[in-house]
């Protein structure tokens, strides 16, 4: 029987497959398509390979050799330069951290909410937050005004809320959202908790959210990684004077400057000497490094929930 | 990000929804329980859950909104007001600011920027995942094609601050690999920070490899939704390989590639701030052709403080953005009423 049951089912599998095979491009074709996609996998990747060796390389190799992929000197300076720079790129780091934690729960939070009300097809102002949310996907204020508002208005001006408030909440996000509970929540569950007596809070925290983790997922992710790689904000809104809240992106892009102001400043308590053997160059890399490889390497691994996501937000279904 | 979830499709059903309930019989029972249908306590609940994310909006979307008027006063902040009441309160100069910007000479350069990169970007947007899409969709080795599509994709998550590192890697005038190339080959090399004539091709570049995997992965998405058995028949009526992709691929991706076009030509007056101000270091031997509307507003605003010059350029921005995008949605509409942004 169990036998039986397994040829058939193998069978069914090869089916379509040998189709599959016997409606393939000819090998040749697809040799050369494998090249090309090689090649244009290594584009993507080298780039990273490459920063990743030139902050392995010694500072007199870069000095005298330059930038090259397989440097004359293997050395771990930079990094040990980053670990008494910490004071400095430390703090950074921990600010990229918390500011992408609280923005990412902060973000779920506010889109989740809204997406859930406007799940609720019975709701009386939902034609009302429906057209609030779509209004700005067609017209915004631009930078200017909003930069008037965030320091002149809302006082936002070199406060680590400037670095989490703007980015918390989408149109988008919540459209995916919405989307999600309408069309996998059955509406039965949430009526019959409601004659149960269940609130709308409880049922949106008691079975709402734990229904919907892999929207929330996707939703978490898009918002960590937009956390994690922003440097607007603070380019923007914290100027050189609170150096100290500067995320880990923004170090990096001001760099030079900060290099210069690192010498100079006291702000940071750094020992003379540090500063003046710092092999910048590979310091720089390392900094890059230190900012890229959280994302490259957890990327991988969290890849489909960004494809559904994409894919929820694009092609609808 | 393009997105086209619709709300008439969703909201379709319950229309039909209302007109079946219609039909069951609600005894009326008085003007009390009219009320409640009106604004019962779960709409009460409802509204609560949704007050924070509504007040984010009321700040950070729709204060913007009005501060827009900022281009038609000559701001002054007044000492112990604040903003709204020295907003309303500065005089009032109408297109004034306006008139200056257009006497300027950058304002035509970074409009014709903006346009002609964005014109460009939506053209190799479409053509180049398209095709490395459904070349992807015909590997033998499923393998290989989902570690090229993840490699391919990583890009798109970097920020422009990482990118740009990534470049002087390659373009740095000392050290760059490019330029140890260059000497090697005998060649002289290029101060590439210096010299603009080569950015418009770098900036091509750099955003086509930053996010073709991000096209590539959309269309790959609706091209493993098309049904398998329209290939079989297909290959029963002997078509070859390119006449599937002619007659069912992209017919059946057509849709798809033309809202994502328009949607992507709604954007036109908008640039990514990163790759023209980041990747080219903020260097102004290239403003020239690395200038777009975003980068000159912020560094009328914030460098040259010149809030005259900024807040007309983002207006304009705002106002010329709004009637593509709206324009775009519109023609999405009329040509798929399912889709469209709303």
């Amino acid at each position: 029987m169990t036998a039986r049951k397994t040829t058939m089912m193998s069978r069914s599998r090869r089916e379509p497959d040998s189709v599959a095979r016997f409606n393939r491009v000819s090998p040749l074709v697809n040799a050369v398509f494998s090249v090309v996609f090689i090649v244009l996998a290594l584009a993507a990747t080298l780039p990273l390979v490459f920063v990743i060796t030139i902050s392995l390389s010694s500072d007199q190799s870069i000095q005298m050799y330059g930038y090259r992929f397989i440097p004359k000197e293997w050395t771990i300076d930079a990094y040990t330069y980053l670990w008494l720079l910490q004071d400095y790129v430390g703090r950074a780091f921990l600010v990229s951290v918390g500011t992408t934690v609280v923005g990412t729960a902060l973000g779920i939070l506010l889109n989740a909410t809204l997406g859930y009300v406007l799940s609720r097809r019975s709701y009386a102002l939902r034609k009302f937050f429906t057209i609030l949310i779509f209004i700005p996907m067609l017209f915004n204020g631009g930078l200017v005004a909003s930069y008037m508002i965030n320091t002149q208005l809302l006082k936002l001006g070199n406060t680590y809320w400037a670095l989490i408030l703007p980015l918390t909440t989408s149109s988008f996000f919540i459209i995916i959202l919405r989307t999600f509970f309408q069309t996998t929540i059955p509406e039965e569950v949430i009526e019959s908790a409601r004659i149960d007596g269940a609130s709308q809070f409880r049922i949106f925290s008691a079975i709402v959210l734990p229904l919907s983790l892999p929207a929330i997922a996707t939703i978490g992710l898009f918002l960590s990684f937009a956390y994690w790689n922003s440097w607007f904000p603070a380019l923007m809104y914290i100027q050189s004077t609170h150096a100290h809240m500067y995320p880990l992106q923004y170090v990096l892009m001001s760099i030079e400057r900060t290099i210069q102001d690192l010498v100079r400043n006291a702000q940071f308590m750094l020992p003379a000497e540090t500063l003046q053997g710092l092999p910048t160059e590979a310091v720089r890399m390392a900094i890059v490094v230190v900012a890229v490889l959280p994302i490259a390497l957890s990327y991988p691994f969290f890849q489909k929930y960004f494809i559904s996501g994409l894919t929820i937000g694009a092609i609808k279904g | 990000m393009s997105d086209s979830v619709t709300l008439q499709d969703v909201e379709r059903p319950e229309r039909r929804k209302r007109n079946l309930s219609r039909k069951t019989p609600h005894p009326p029972t008085g003007a009390g329980s009219r009320l409640k249908k009106i604004f019962n306590i779960d709409d009460l609940e409802l509204s609560l859950i949704a007050l924070p994310t509504f007040i984010w909006y009321i700040l950070f979307a729709y204060l913007p909104m009005f501060g827009i008027i900022i281009a038609f006063v000559r701001f002054r902040p007044i000492r112990g007001a604040n903003f709204l009441v020295s907003l309303l309160r500065s005089e009032f100069v109408g297109l004034y600011n306006f008139r200056y910007l257009f006497t300027s000479p950058d304002a035509a350069i970074v409009f014709r920027n903006t346009l002609g990169y964005n014109i460009v970007f939506i053209v190799m947007g479409v053509v180049v995942p398209l095709t490395l899409a459904v070349m992807m969709s015909m590997l033998y080795s499923q393998r290989l094609a989902k570690v090229c599509q993840t490699a391919i994709f990583l890009p798109y998550f970097l920020s422009w601050v990482v990118v740009s590192y990534f470049g002087m890697a390659f373009l740095s005038v000392n050290r760059g690999l490019v330029n140890q190339i260059l000497t090697a080959v005998g060649r002289d090399p290029v101060q590439w920070y210096m010299s603009p004539q080569y950015w418009p091709y770098i900036l091509v570049g750099v955003n086509l490899w930053k996010n073709v995997g991000y096209g590539m992965v959309l269309y790959l998405a609706s091209i493993s939704n098309i049904d398998t058995t329209l290939y079989e028949a297909a290959v029963v009526d002997g078509a070859s390989k390119w006449q599937q992709v002619k007659h069912i691929t992209l017919p059946l991706l057509k849709p798809m590639v033309i809202i994502l076009f328009i949607l992507s030509v709604g954007g036109i007056f908008y640039s990514d701030f990163g790759l023209f101000y980041i990747m080219p270091r903020n260097q102004g031997a290239l403003s020239n052709v690395t200038q777009t509307i975003d980068v000159y507003v912020y560094k009328a605003l914030m460098q040259m403080n010149n809030l005259g010059f900024a807040s007309a350029a983002s207006f304009l921005q705002s106002v010329f953005g709004f009637i593509t995008i709206f324009a775009a949605n519109t023609i999405v509409k009329r040509l798929d009423p399912e889709r469209g942004l709303f």
